[in-house]
């Protein structure tokens, strides 16, 4: 078979134990975002935009979700019969098997995979970002650099760098520094846990890695600084655009808002740049007679009765007559009922809110999120204060 | 018990005059997302049918560009699938089919070489969300020869149809095609029918010796002494879109919400569709919509009333759409007012144009056209 010239590696295997009840029963990469997507749709959109087609899904947490989810990978046109989508979970081998460890043993467990496919290049993504991103473009920097590794870097506001991995680069885009979550950041410029690997330089990382039992198996920590340690080749990559992690209530939360308003923040509305993803078939979204709908976003199979602003509703929501949807995010299959009032909540796929219910207050924040779990019937008159979560118990 | 499913993609194009002018009636866009084909090829595929023959006449690029290689339906197989079935010139003429029944003899070596003991045959102007299945145990339990589905409704006089006048037992007495019939309940033939697959080749192959050249008058009027035809009544939601005014008319019947889940979930069966992968639907704070089906893709800044929108419209501030259903990727400006109007793919309509139809004549207008 011909070689692949890059293929990706997708760490989706995280928890994302700061999305509380969202995250209690599928990973974080399968949580619904943006009406009609789950996180990982991102990710695996930018592949095929970016003429990847082959792609490793490495997952582990609540897997189960996320496999039926990511399947044969058609949505993304990543059903090909060399190459396409896998997802591959830890696994039982001869000499016994383990979880993984960390990000870098994820891809260590799994070099069969690299080495069946033997590409030049492997690229390295996390499945906890919202962003659009021409991976070829970053990759044909790092082989005009003849780099041994590329990052992806993007400016963040300077107050906020300390929550990053910080790194420093020469004119030439080499780096010189690169310090994980400083206390007194020495720039603004994150690491956006995006990197290409020439293959054979990961293999030998990964291996090495491996040995020593002092390592934490993560890129950050360990794989990117022994890198620099050797004075190897590692480049950054200069990003612009939208890029916003969704790995806490708020920020999923930010997130989704981004998509409202006359000019969102984040265009999924591109041709030449579509968003794929996995959807049920259902009719078009209807707005009743006495329906509100105000600066919101929704997908299809939506019944809109009641009033929502300021809000994003998944695949199938129902609002019933009288119940007020604001500045909240209902995902797909649930539905609000009668009278009931929302204001800052979000709520997860599958739920029913009972007749009158309240769920958080008009002058919460989105600090304090109220919060429902999939699946969870909220009996009639259910208070749900500003910031609380509930979640199904079995 | 297997079935082998056709559907029919031309044979009422003309009657759509205009919205067929440049597409099979099967691609013709209904509902706000779907196409023609879709109800059909869903029905059959809900029905657990796994082998489907299009039969084709002219102007099926968009048809085929529509149903790909079937894998929305989950039609992509190994065994069956979809499979288009251009048309085929007679050998002597070269002529292309004109009837129903020549379509069918066209296509004897495709019904041949199949192995399924029944086929489902439906038209693509049948909007309903039908089990199939029913029907072909219906079929089996009759001994049927041919079981054709009909309903019940009033009808004026006025337009052609196949009427069926059934003894207690629902076997078809005589059948009675005419377009001087007005009346209540009566049982108006909706072009789907189930027939065992020996027997329908077994007609055709002998129609010189039976006589029969056209389906409805011979195979089942004649036939209906010869055979055992029998009828199945269909008793939820069924559309028949035979000219524009009913295009229209039906399409609107969707904005109630007991019309939408008897056609897009009866029991859990859905209806597919060609995934564009359009982002969601926009809405802005200066927008009105009320009473509207609306699709994915949209962008709407202006005022939205009694209306289906496609997939990608946009409808600018200021902009009024009333009573009116906007194809794939239209766009109304700010200040325009459209009210009954069809407007098909792709029309722009500029700043401040006013246009209006009347619900029983809606105003239609074509395809990429910039007003």
């Amino acid at each position: 078979m011909k070689k692949k010239k890059c293929i990706a590696m997708l760490l989706a295997g995280g928890q994302g134990t700061r999305l509380y009840a969202l995250t209690s029963r599928v990973a974080k990469p399968a949580v619904s975002f943006g009406a009609k997507y789950r996180i990982i749709d991102f990710p695996l959109s930018n592949c095929t935009n970016s003429d990847i087609d082959t792609v490793g899904v490495l997952t582990q947490y609540q897997p189960l979700i996320l496999n039926e989810y990511v399947g044969n990978g058609e949505p993304w046109d990543l059903d090909r019969s060399y190459g396409g989508v896998h997802t591959l979970p830890p696994y039982q081998a001869k000499k016994g098997g383990e979880w993984y460890k960390g990000t870098a043993n994820a891809i260590y467990q799994n070099l069969h995979f690299l080495d069946e496919y033997d590409s030049e290049h492997v690229l390295i993504l996390s499945g906890d970002h919202i962003y659009k991103m021409d991976y070829s473009k970053m990759l044909a920097e790092h082989v005009a650099n003849k780099a041994d590794c590329t990052i992806a870097v993007i400016d963040v506001p300077m107050e906020e760098a300390s929550r990053f991995g910080i790194l420093d680069f020469a004119a030439d885009k080499k780096i010189t520094s690169f310090e994980e979550k400083p206390k007194a950041p020495k720039s603004n410029h994150a690491s956006m846990g995006i990197y290409i690997f020439k293959k054979d330089v990961l293999v030998k990382e990964l291996i090495e890695d491996e040995k020593n039992p002092q390592s934490s198996n993560d890129f950050g920590k360990n794989i990117i600084p022994s890198l620099l340690s050797k004075k190897m080749g590692v480049y950054a990559y200069g990003f612009k655009g939208y890029w916003k992690d969704v790995g806490t209530v708020t920020s999923l939360w930010e997130a989704n808002m981004d998509l409202l308003g006359e000019e969102p923040l984040i265009n999924l509305n591109d041709p030449n740049f579509k968003i794929y993803s996995r959807n049920d078939p259902l009719p078009p979204s209807y707005i009743g007679s006495d329906g509100k709908f105000k600066n919101s976003l929704m997908t299809t199979g939506c019944e809109i009765n009641g009033s929502v602003i300021d809000s994003v509703l998944g695949e199938g929501v129902v609002v019933e007559e009288g119940a007020l949807v604001k500045s909240s995010v209902v995902m797909r299959g649930t539905r609000i009922c009668k009278g009931a009032r929302l204001n800052y909540a979000m709520v997860d796929e599958n739920c029913v809110i009972g007749k009158n219910c309240v769920l958080g207050d008009e002058n919460s924040s989105k600090n304090k999120i109220a919060l429902v779990g999939g699946g969870v019937t909220l009996k009639d008159g259910t208070l749900l204060k500003a910031g609380e979560i509930v979640e199904r118990e079995d | 018990m297997k079935t082998l499913g056709i559907v029919f993609s031309n044979i009422h194009d003309r009657e759509l005059g205009e919205l067929a002018a440049k597409r099979t009636l099967a691609s013709v866009p209904f509902g706000g997302r779907y196409r023609l084909v879709d109800f059909p090829l869903s029905n059959m595929v809900n029905s657990g049918i796994s082998k489907v023959g299009i039969i084709t006449k002219y102007n099926y690029q968009s048809l085929m560009d529509h149903v790909g290689s079937g894998k929305h339906w989950d039609l992509s197989r190994k065994n069956g699938g979809l499979m288009i079935l251009p048309p085929f010139g007679d050998e002597s003429s070269h002529a292309v089919y004109t009837s129903r029944f020549e379509a069918l003899k066209n296509i004897s070596h495709f019904l041949r070489r199949s192995e399924e003991n029944y086929v489902v045959m439906s038209d693509c102007d049948c909007v309903c969300n039908c089990d199939f299945s029913e029907i072909v145990q219906y079929h089996i339990d009759r001994h049927s020869d041919i079981t054709v589905v009909y309903r019940e409704k009033d009808i004026e006089a006025g337009k052609t149809r196949t009427l069926f006048d059934m003894d207690v037992d629902n076997r078809v007495k005589t059948v009675t095609i005419s377009d001087k019939i007005a009346g209540k309940k009566a049982s108006v033939y909706t072009n789907i029918c189930v027939m065992n697959r020996q027997f329908l080749l077994n007609i055709l192959e002998n129609s010189g010796e039976y006589g029969y050249k056209s389906f409805s008058a011979d195979v089942l009027g004649k036939g209906c002494k010869n055979w055992r035809v029998y009828g199945y009544k269909h008793t939820g939601y069924f559309a028949s879109i035979d000219s524009v005014a009913n295009y229209y008319k039906h399409s609107l019947e969707l904005l109630d919400g007991d019309t939408r889940a008897s056609l897009f979930d009866n029991n859990g069966a859905n209806i597919y569709t060609k995934v564009r992968d359009s982002a969601p639907c926009r809405i802005t704070d200066s927008a009105l919509v009320t009473n509207s089906l609306i699709a994915d893709g949209c962008v709407i800044e202006g005022t939205v009333i009694n209306s289906i929108l496609f997939r990608g419209v946009k409808v600018a501030k200021g902009a009024v759409v009333k009573d009116s259903i906007v194809f794939q990727e239209g766009a109304v400006e700010s200040g325009s007012r459209i009210n009954c109007v069809i407007a098909d793919k792709n029309v722009h309509i500029l700043d401040g144009r006013e246009l209006s139809g009347h619900a029983t004549h809606p105003y239609y207008i074509a395809k990429n056209v910039i007003i």
